[in-house]
């Protein structure tokens, strides 16, 4: 009973959700925007499991004092911190229907001197990692790699001025071999083509996967049988 | 918060992740902890805001049950002030769910969170179902069935055929079909060239926007 309840409720609920796109009738023409509402709920339970999980395994971690301990010391903090700023919008309009992100509340300026820059430099690290895998890339050792090499290179160079530059001095019935007009016909064409084959294969899987999971074939999502 | 001293705090997280390239070390890792606990609080509150408060309280009448003078009036409201049942109330089945969820921390009832797991991955699934199918294959074959005049059409429809012919597993790829895979491989080849451009461009603006912040608004080197 533990797994064919879940089952069960599965199948119900993702087939009244397939049905419901041919009556356009209430109650099933709303459901597919009631059940997201559901869905969007339920996801915060979940993250609060996880935020829960999470102070748990840190606070593990620190009342054991594993190796690196403190910073878990931190982790916790800045969790709690951020989290007492949102939650009581201290330095912000107060009560529930206040504005959160007020000009000046304290959970603002984490937003922004905080959590910003450590975000943005995080991403901004991966620049130096892409252009080390540009290395590996960018050495054509096949037809193949050598296409996907060129294709790059004018996309990089399509959108710098040193590539509107280069090929600025092309003749007019030449410029469509400019290097940004390249770029953008690349984007547009090809690159849209390729684009949409894979769009196409993803959503043949997502299909076949969904259905899955609608008819019971896939329960791997209800954990081991012991749990 | 004074601006120099928010700036600074900003800076000196911003060096503490940049010194990862010279190797890993503790600046490093006060500011990799440091953004785990603050991005998990910051989606944490956000998550309520956007979605616990306006759907489930605020549908509910909890927001208004608290005191809040601005709440709009709610399904308890409804049913304890003015005697009906209102469509709000079935919020309420997903509060259950969600407070079902929660249920996973004990080791002897863990089981029952797998309900609303059920319902969330049942919900996607018809959901996706119906939205790929849609938006993802029917409206992109729509798009590809174009006129043949034009190079740039042509180029489109052979382009898109021959990748789908490419993913298609259940026919070995030999003679024409297989030169069909091939070509759509070359398709592929150029897609990602694209993508991989693309994914170098956004990370260089993001460095450089960091730099510019280090050197202009922080030190004000950079005008």
């Amino acid at each position: 009973m533990r797994r064919q309840i879940p089952v069960v409720i599965t199948f119900i609920v993702g087939s009244v959700l397939i049905i419901s796109v041919f009556i356009p009738h209430k109650p099933f023409g709303q459901l597919g925007e009631n059940f997201s509402v559901y869905f969007d709920i339920i996801a915060v339970f979940a993250f609060i499991l996880g935020a829960g999980n999470l102070l748990r395994v840190h606070g593990n971690r620190i009342y054991k004092k594993h190796k690196d301990w403190p910073y878990s010391v931190v982790t916790v903090a800045g969790f709690t911190v951020m989290m007492i700023a949102g939650l009581f919008k201290i330095g912000g309009s107060p009560g529930i229907t206040g504005d959160l992100t007020e000009p000046g509340s304290m959970f603002e300026d984490l937003y922004m001197y905080v959590f910003t820059p450590l975000m943005a430099t995080m991403f901004a690290l991966l620049a130096f990692y892409v252009a080390s895998a540009s290395h590996r890339a960018f050495r054509a050792k096949n037809k193949e790699a050598t296409v996907l090499l060129l294709a790059a290179f004018v996309i990089l160079l399509g959108r710098t001025p040193f590539g509107v530059e280069l090929t600025s001095w092309l003749p007019d019935p030449l410029s469509f071999l400019e290097i940004p007009n390249l770029a953008s016909w690349i984007m547009s064409v090809p690159n849209m083509a390729g684009q949409r084959a894979i769009m196409v294969g993803i959503a043949l899987g997502v299909i076949a996967m969904a259905l899955r999971v609608i008819l019971g074939v896939e329960r791997t999502y209800l954990g081991a049988d012991s749990e | 918060m004074d601006s120099v001293f928010s700036h600074t705090i900003a800076a000196i997280l911003t060096i503490g992740i940049i010194s990862f390239l010279y190797k890993d070390n503790p600046l490093y890792k006060f500011c990799e902890s440091l953004f785990i606990g603050v991005s998990a609080g910051y989606w944490f509150v956000q998550q309520y805001y956007a979605n616990l408060l306006p759907k489930l309280f605020d549908n509910l009448g909890i927001t208004k049950l608290v005191g809040a003078e601005n709440a709009p009036e709610g399904a308890l409201q409804a049913l304890f002030l003015e005697g009906r049942l209102d469509d709000n109330l079935l919020y309420l089945i997903a509060g259950v769910l969600g407070v079902m969820m929660l249920l996973r921390l004990s080791p002897k009832i863990g089981w029952i969170a797998r309900w609303p797991l059920a319902f969330t991955v049942g919900s996607s699934a018809g959901l996706y179902f119906i939205t790929y199918f849609q938006s993802n294959a029917m409206s992109q074959l729509e798009h590809t069935i174009l006129p043949l005049n034009s190079f740039n059409n042509l180029v489109l429809i052979v382009g898109t055929v021959t990748g789908i012919i490419y993913f298609y597993f259940s026919k070995e790829h030999k003679g024409v079909f297989g030169g069909a895979a091939k070509v759509g491989i070359y398709f592929l080849m150029i897609t990602f060239g694209a993508s991989f451009g693309y994914t170098v461009m956004s990370r260089m603006s993001l460095l450089i926007g960091r730099i510019d912040f280090l050197f202009g608004t922080w030190l004000g080197l950079v005008k």
